[in-house]
């Protein structure tokens, strides 16, 4: 018997929808494990955000202190660590987002534990399901150590639901912070009003074929009409026509929308294995060859100067009519 | 400065995968260095040089460490011939590996080596587990910053300024040495890497260099030790084991619509998805 420490990264009052995946995996393991889910927040100002996150946890243990006002590796791992201890976890588990992954390999040095890292099922208490080779192949693990570290992959759950009764919160001190000789700087990101591509419904990313970032602009309409987050593939943010935090792929990041839109993509198996779990890929490209459209539910063999403006005024007239 | 670089070798990511009772069918693989790791030996060699003379800075230094069978010294010979000194294969079956063997294997040979820095790939193409840079600093107690795209060292080499791509955009964090550094692959863009030694204006081309005649014939020369698992005292097991491989299930085949009002019609009527 064992519990689930689910280390939840919040913004503001709220888990991030990033953080309601990794509930819903850890929901699933502690069944297996036969012990109770507690959602861990860490960081200043995680006190703010317990009262809505215990709606989905019957424990929440928030470690509020001005020392952790920016996220470090450093300065949490310990913090994560000693609560697995403390709470008798058997399994500890953040989502894969950039700071699960950067995160938990850390926890499972100072745990020395076993790590399954981007698991897209656990199949036995000990058994994870993850996708290797670029999502070529899918993998059976088994993981013998008394801890067992995981990072669910956020396309591959569904976001929890809230509980009937909300959950008891609780405060845990965060102990001496020691940085290790890091230093948060700064963040540089580009607002946008658009939804987060992990957890956007649709998606819509160009690729090379978009020649520059001006001619972005175009599908960028197409993606407000829709609600979309902006997606691009590899060549095209190589490339600096768009921010490199738009990549979906291999490198950068994994999605799994109900309608993705690969315009001017080729389709390079980078790509593929951050959209293939897409409910409906929709691939509009002038080569008809383009190993895209092996994946794609529905092909158009066109150029996205003319394709593009016409759909976008063929949505507006379906939307209209509703 | 002296930067230790582990690299792994991994099954061609170009040809297609192929499962043999329950595992990856690795007959006939043709082996290559993970790309993240060679991005990860020319971010060492770039740290380590003027890149507009090609002078290597005094004192720098470069060790190339892999783990696994005696074939695998061929990677590590690629690594030599592209500019890195010295290499350090310790032998072992790939089979007896996870992220914590290797994690242990690593701290043996950063206490004798005692580099002022590691730079990782951040994951190796096979696995993608994405774990041993940040597993070895924990273990360590040193800083790390991962998935580097940019990193700028200051001339007194006693810490780095990394940029680092996450979610929400690029991220500078700061590391005191010796500390651990893992690669994304922006890091081999022309000017992602900053020594204060290559002047400012200097441009490299674009991904990672290739090993010329004279380097590979140097590489023949350049020292390699070989170890055993014993003889470095590591007596970790692997926790993690792989018990099955599938290949995913097929897609259902798709179709291609003759024109947008189609297409629109399909996504609104078939796909419900509008």
């Amino acid at each position: 018997m064992g519990n689930v420490l689910a280390f939840c990264e919040f913004s503001g009052s709220a888990p991030k929808s990033s953080a309601l995946a990794n509930i819903a995996f850890a929901r699933k393991a502690a069944e297996l494990h036969g012990g109770e889910v507690i959602a861990l927040l860490v960081g200043k100002g995680a006190a703010a955000a317990a009262a809505d996150t215990a709606k989905y946890a019957p424990k929440v243990i928030t470690v509020d202190d001005a020392a952790l006002g920016e996220y470090l590796a450093e300065t949490f791992a310990p913090i994560v660590a000693k609560l697995a201890t403390d709470n008798n976890a058997s399994v500890v588990s953040a989502t894969a987002t950039s700071v699960g992954k950067d995160l938990m390999p850390r926890v499972s040095a100072l745990l020395d534990a076993g790590m399954a890292s981007d698991v897209s099922g656990i199949s036995a208490k000990n058994q994870f399901v993850r996708p290797i080779l670029a999502g070529n192949a899918y993998s059976k693990v088994e993981i013998n150590s008394p801890v067992i570290v995981v990072t669910p992959r956020q396309s591959e759950f569904t976001p929890a639901e809230p509980l009937g009764a909300a959950g008891a919160v609780s405060n845990a001190p965060a102990g001496s912070v020691d940085a290790k000789g890091a230093t948060f700087e700064r963040l540089e990101s580009q607002k946008s009003d658009r939804p987060d591509l992990g957890d956007a419904k649709v998606v819509v990313s160009g690729g090379r074929g978009m020649k520059s970032g001006e001619n972005f602009k175009v599908l960028e309409e197409l993606a407000d009409l829709l609600g979309a987050a902006m997606g691009a593939s590899r060549a095209a943010t190589d490339a600096g026509m768009v921010p490199a935090d738009w990549q979906v792929g291999q490198t950068g990041k994994i999605v799994a929308p109900n309608l993705y839109f690969a315009v001017a993509i080729s389709g390079a198996i980078q790509h593929l294995a951050g959209m293939k779990g897409s409910k409906t890929i929709v691939a509009i490209n002038k080569d008809k060859e383009a190993p895209i459209f092996q994946v794609a539910d529905y092909g158009l063999v066109a150029e996205w100067e003319k394709a593009i403006p016409e759909l976008i005024a063929e949505i507006k007239k379906v939307k209209a009519s509703r | 400065m002296k930067i230790l670089v582990p690299i792994k070798r991994v099954p061609d990511p170009a040809l297609k995968t192929k499962v043999k009772d329950g595992s990856i069918d690795l007959t006939g693989a043709n082996w290559v260095v993970n790309p993240f790791d060679e991005y990860a030996v020319e971010t060492a060699l770039r740290l380590s040089e003027n890149g507009e003379s090609g002078a290597r800075n005094a004192g720098a230094e470069i060790v190339v460490v892999t783990i696994g069978p005696e074939d695998s010294a061929q990677q590590l010979r690629s690594a030599l011939a592209t500019g890195a000194d010295r290499a350090i294969r310790v032998d072992a079956d790939d089979k007896a590996l996870d992220a914590r063997v290797v994690t242990a294997v690593l701290q043996k040979i950063i206490e004798t080596e005692k580099p002022d820095l590691v730079i990782c790939g951040k994951q190796a193409v096979d696995g993608d587990a994405n774990q041993v840079g940040q597993r070895l600093a924990g273990a360590l107690g040193w800083p790390q910053a991962t998935f580097a795209a940019s990193v700028e060292m200051p001339a007194d080499q006693k810490s780095l300024t990394v940029g680092r791509e996450v979610d929400a955009g690029v991220e500078y964090k700061k590391i005191a040495l010796p500390g651990v550094l893992t690669v994304d692959l922006r890091i081999v863009s022309p000017k992602a890497v900053k020594n204060h030694v290559t002047p400012d204006a200097f441009a490299y081309g674009d991904g990672p260099r290739y090993a010329s005649l004279k380097g590979i014939m140097a590489a023949k020369k350049k020292p390699m030790d070989v170890k055993k698992l014993a003889d470095l005292g590591v007596t970790a097991e692997a926790q993690v084991r792989e018990i099955g491989v599938e290949l995913p299930p097929p897609r259902p085949a798709g179709q291609i619509v003759a024109d947008v009002p189609t297409l629109v019609k399909k996504l609104a009527d078939e796909a419900k998805a509008l």
